[in-house]
């Protein structure tokens, strides 16, 4: 459970800083600080048990049949990440808190560092590999955000486009690769799967899913080639390089390496990727950042080179050089970070992070200068600092290490690398801090106040220490992580200052020399560098995306180009072609079912049908008489249904038919009537044709199946259960309202989603051009001059009790004889429909009591209720209980509770039908110009009557 | 003649004019031929539960011959949604002809509206 909650307080921090935008700065930080505080206490409190190595775990089925669990599971590995994750992020919290200006949203910095840390936290906790990912993901879209902070800039929101472009195309490599990775080790736990190591690499899809994963790996951790969004991403606010680019999300990567070394590692591929991988980008970063001027560019690539020095360590599948590894890891978060926040100090208090205008800052910024010093000179590896001890080891592995058959190969490249470092990192001291002072900075240098600085001079204090007294210090998180990730198998921890005469020394040496002479030739070296012909990623990049959002502008214009026609042409295509590859590839025979005889009026009606089809489809030029035949094809197929043992679908088409024909009169009414002929005779011919083709490969495929058997449908269950289960002899009923009622519950809300989206689109109808064009439409049909007929209203207020009472009637058999919720709802509107048609729109809209809004969302609510309510009683949701009671008069009774769902699907219903059709009348309305101030329902204008054919 | 043959023809005939419609450069024969292809999909969705004639679904001891139930419920909300969807793109179709004047669809230019925009 601690582990649940361990993960959950960043998310927490972050929610509650998000909720509360307007209070003040100090109350962010402070929220901010106290999760994090409360993060690493229980953290803290779990470490014990842990390091005696009992891993913490905990799993919750979450997806179980996709293998995803809410699986948490900390070890000496997740919990060195975790503390890194969560020691350092308290720094930077702190440090944030005094580096934003006040014009800066606080509360929203620290909401997204925090969603940022829960990402990272989850990282180091997942159990799963697929949770992995989840988290894998967030911290790329957090960091997006909060590299993109400054969306003002343009350089902020290019870094951020390019940050996520990278390490989120990386992301989907490595959901690929993880996936196969689950998918050859048989499970996505975790635990099971660093167990399987054996199996993984002799898998013929080991090299795929390896390739995938080291994909995801080197973006994330800004390795060669994919080494340039990083300096890109220091368009953020320092503290979230500190944090982001120092310590924690660029270190994902390397993470992951070593999470699944035990898997992966231990093959020639391993080695040749990843050791090659990392040595090629230790000296390359390093190289660039020799020749740098911006100070957090100068950082971004020595934490490029810094990463291709641990994933290099990983590389080579040693425990070992793992264990190097491991503890480089842990000291390139100390000094990285303090440097981090030194550049962001300097930034701040002197004006500038040109190196080239900076310099003799050590007597005005004493404390500043103290701090960088040590710090850079770990990043040197000089000693006696935490980063001089891990850099010996890092050297004494790779003089163990053969390349291709060549000893020398990998110790000379990281002599080289070292000198590198040892030359950046030289500079980065000798040009900021000392050297002749300035005439004029940007603005007066002096040390900030105490909230700046104290966070780095605990990491610097802390760098120290740790190259003091190593082992003490770090041996009981660095041994039981490195043993995590070599099963145990790793030598001993024996970090000292002083080893005596190895070949590390005199490489370490060597490379401390080669340094100064770097820096002390500076100049020259410069102008050589600048003469090489290098380029710059950001253009290419930029314009491979220009490029990209190009092409995918011209494909959607060429194949949507404006034409409803061309595409549904293009869909109908597609789905004939699909009906006629399966006849030609699977042969098409009739079934030897034995066929029903049709009975002469089933020919008549059949007749009648593919009459008005045509009629419809070639005789288009009257609209209104082509409503005529449209209902006359809803007719024939509502007696068909009637004819087929289907009394539901013939009254639920029956009233659908009505309402429909009154919906298409309306819209008719506002819309052109008799268009000009437009369609060109090779369109019509086009249409002809895809419509036959279509006609025929449905109809042979109907053909096909109604002549064959069924076999064993699933309903046969529906039968047998219907009464015993559902308690309702109408089977089509119980199963809407029983068997598959999550099904009707989702399309009531269709129904709704569609009556809202109707209102939507004809409320503002009445503004704007649409409004003009209402305001100036004239009636271009002849108008009987009865407005409201007045046999017409007196029977349609007559029927309306009628009408309620079938409705009601038909409502409650349904559950045991045709009927129910959908068929009575229809009938209920009907009704009242009949009243706007016979006594005009104001008129019923007056007398109306419910709002048709209120009835969708009573209906699904009622729904929802009876759904959940099942829980209640610990059944599944949607399952119903019915029971009977006797009532006088009315006799033995059955109440259930889906009768309670019916309803909700009943006020549905009437409530989406009703709103859309009230909502066109009313447009319709408000298109009428005549005076209205006599408009009693059953008057008859004689005025009119005389002038009424215009 | 079977009833099996009719209803095999019915659909193909629905769905031919169906599709033709659709594919009519004004939204009102588009809007027809949506109503048309929702027939033609209801009937051929429920012909999938065979053609059985005088025995409705309705359970009763005893009864061992029934029409299969399930495609008839599957249909009678699809019913209810084609409804839905016929009402949402008729509405669409008038709020654009409302909104530019035109019903036309094809992506070309409506003859009748540069006639009626030349006279006023």
């Amino acid at each position: 459970m601690h582990l649940i909650l361990l993960a959950l307080l960043p998310f927490l921090g972050a929610g509650w800083l998000a909720l509360s935008p307007r209070a003040s700065r100090d109350v962010h930080a402070g929220i901010a600080v106290a999760h994090v505080v409360a993060a690493l206490g229980l953290l803290i409190f779990i470490a014990p048990g842990v390091l005696g190595g009992a891993p913490d775990a905990l799993r919750l089925p979450w997806v179980p049949a996709l293998g995803l669990d809410l699986s948490l599971r900390l070890d000496g590995l997740g919990l060195l990440f975790a503390a890194l994750i969560l020691g350092i992020g308290l720094l930077i919290v702190i440090y944030a808190r005094f580096y934003l200006s006040p014009r800066d949203p606080m509360g929203k910095f620290l909401s997204l560092l925090l969603l940022f840390q829960g990402a990272m936290l989850g990282i180091s906790l997942s159990g799963n590999i697929l949770l992995l990912l989840v988290f894998w993901e967030l911290t790329s879209l957090s960091s997006f955000l909060l590299i993109g902070f400054r969306s003002d800039t343009a350089d902020g929101r290019q870094g951020a486009r390019m940050a996520l472009a990278v390490t989120g195309g990386g992301g989907l490599a490595l959901i690929g690769g993880l996936l196969m990775l689950g998918h050859i080790a048989g499970s996505y736990e975790l635990a099971d799967v660093l167990l399987r190591g054996d199996i993984v690499r002799a898998s013929p899809l080991y090299p795929a899913a390896l390739l995938l994963i080291l994909l995801g790996c080197f973006t994330k951790s800004a390795q060669f080639p994919f080494h340039f969004w990083l300096p890109h991403a220091m368009a953020a606010p320092t503290p979230v390089s500190a944090y982001l680019h120092s310590a924690t999300m660029v270190k994902a990567g390397v993470f992951l390496l070593a999470r699944l070394w035990p898997v992966l590692s231990g093959s020639d591929w391993w080695f040749y990727l990843v050791g090659t991988t990392g040595l090629v980008t230790m000296v390359v970063g390093a190289a660039i950042a020799l020749f740098k001027n911006d100070l957090k560019a100068i950082l971004a690539y020595s934490t490029v080179s810094q990463l291709g020095l641990m994933t290099m360590l990983f590389g080579f599948g040693t425990p070992a050089a793992a264990l190097a590894g491991i503890f480089h890891l842990l000291n390139h978060s100390l000094f990285k970070a303090a440097l981090f926040m030194n550049a962001g100090i300097v930034d701040h208090e002197a004006g500038t992070r040109d190196i080239r205008l900076l310099g003799g800052l050590a007597r005005l910024m004493p404390i500043t200068t103290a701090l960088g010093t040590i710090a850079a000179a770990s990043m040197a590896g000089l000693p006696p600092f935490g980063g001089f001890l891990s850099k010996e080891m890092m050297l004494e592995e790779t003089v163990h290490t053969a390349w291709l058959g060549t000893h020398w190969f990998v110790p000379a490249l990281a002599v080289i690398g070292a000198a590198l470092s040892v030359g950046y990192s030289l500079r980065f001291i000798v040009h900021l801090y000392f050297g002749p002072r300035r005439d004029s900075y940007p603005a007066a240098p002096h040390d900030p106040p105490l909230g700046l600085w104290a966070p780095s001079a605990v990491l610097v204090a802390l760098t120290l220490l740790v190259g003091l007294f190593p082992a003490v210090l770090t041996g009981w998180l660095v041994v039981p992580a490195a043993a995590d990730i070599t099963g145990g198998t790793a030598s001993g921890f024996h970090p000292a200052l002083w080893h005596g005469v190895t070949p590390a020394l005199v490489m370490s040496v060597t490379a401390v020399a080669a340094g100064v002479v770097l820096l002390w030739r500076y100049a020259p070296l410069l102008r050589a560098w600048a003469a090489l012909p290098l380029f710059e990623a950001k253009p290419v990049f930029q314009a491979g995306i220009e490029r990209l959002v190009r092409a995918a502008r011209w494909l959607s214009d060429t194949v949507h180009d404006g034409s409803l026609q061309r595409q549904l042409a293009l869909l109908f295509l597609l789905a004939v072609a699909i009906g006629v590859e399966g006849i030609w590839y699977g042969g098409y025979s009739a079934g030897t079912r034995e066929l029903l005889p049709a009975p002469p009026i089933a020919i008549i009606a059949w007749s009648l049908l593919m009459a008005a089809t045509a009629a419809v489809a070639l005789v288009p030029r009257q609209r209104f008489v082509t409503l005529i035949y449209i209902s006359v094809i809803g007719l024939v197929v509502s007696l068909a249904f009637i004819h087929l043992s289907a009394p539901d679908l013939a009254l639920t088409q029956i009233s659908v038919e009505t309402v429909t024909i009154l919906l298409l009169l309306l819209a008719l009414n506002l819309l052109p009537k008799q268009p000009v002929q437009l369609s060109s005779n090779p369109e019509r011919v086009r249409n002809l044709v895809l419509g036959v083709a279509g006609g025929v490969t449905s109809g042979l495929a109907a053909w096909a199946v109604m002549t064959r058997e069924p076999r064993n449908p699933i309903s046969s269950f529906h039968w047998a259960n219907s009464y015993s289960g559902g308690g309702g002899t109408n089977v089509v009923n119980v199963t809407l309202v029983d068997f598959r009622a999550f099904d009707t519950f989702g399309e009531i809300i269709v129904l709704g989603i569609a009556a809202l989206t109707i209102f939507a689109l004809l409320q503002p109808a009445a503004r704007g051009v649409s409004g003009q064009r209402l305001r100036a439409w004239i009636a271009d049909l002849p108008r009987s001059p009865e407005r409201h007929p007045m046999m017409f209203a007196v029977a349609a207020r007559l029927l309306l009790p009628l009408a309620l009472m079938v409705g009601l009637y038909v409502f409650l058999r349904g559950h045991n004889a045709p009927g129910g919720g959908f068929i009575a709802g229809l009938i209920v509107s009907i009704a009242l429909l009949m009243q706007y048609m016979a006594s005009g729109f104001e008129w019923a809209d007056q007398r109306r009591q419910i709002d048709e809004h209120a009835l969708i969302g009573f209906g699904v609510i009622i729904a929802a209720l009876t759904g959940v309510g099942s829980l209640v009683f610990g059944a599944p949701l949607f399952t119903s209980a019915f029971g009977y009671v006797s009532w006088p008069i009315v006799g033995k009774f059955e109440l259930a509770t889906a009768m309670l769902f019916d309803i909700g699907v009943a006020l549905a219903v009437i409530g989406a039908v009703m709103l859309a059709l009230a909502e066109l009348s009313h447009i319709a309305q408000r298109a009428q110009k005549e005076p209205v101030e006599d408009d009693g329902p059953m008057d008859i204008d004689p005025a009119k009557l005389r002038g009424a054919r215009p | 003649m079977s009833i099996e043959f009719l209803v095999a023809t019915a659909i193909g005939a629905l769905t031919a004019g169906g599709i033709y419609l659709c594919l009519r450069a004004r939204t009102f024969p588009v809007v027809l031929g949506l109503a048309m292809l929702s027939y033609a999909i209801n009937l051929f969705l429920f012909a999938m539960g065979r053609l059985v004639v005088g025995k409705p679904p309705i359970y009763a001891k005893g009864v061992a011959v029934y029409t299969d139930p399930l495609p008839q419920a599957l249909v009678l909300t699809a019913i209810v949604i084609s409804f839905g969807m016929t009402a949402l793109a008729l509405v669409l179709a008038l709020r654009t002809f409302l909104e530019t004047g035109t019903d036309q669809v094809d992506g070309t230019p409506d003859p009748d509206l540069l006639d009626r925009e030349n006279r006023t």
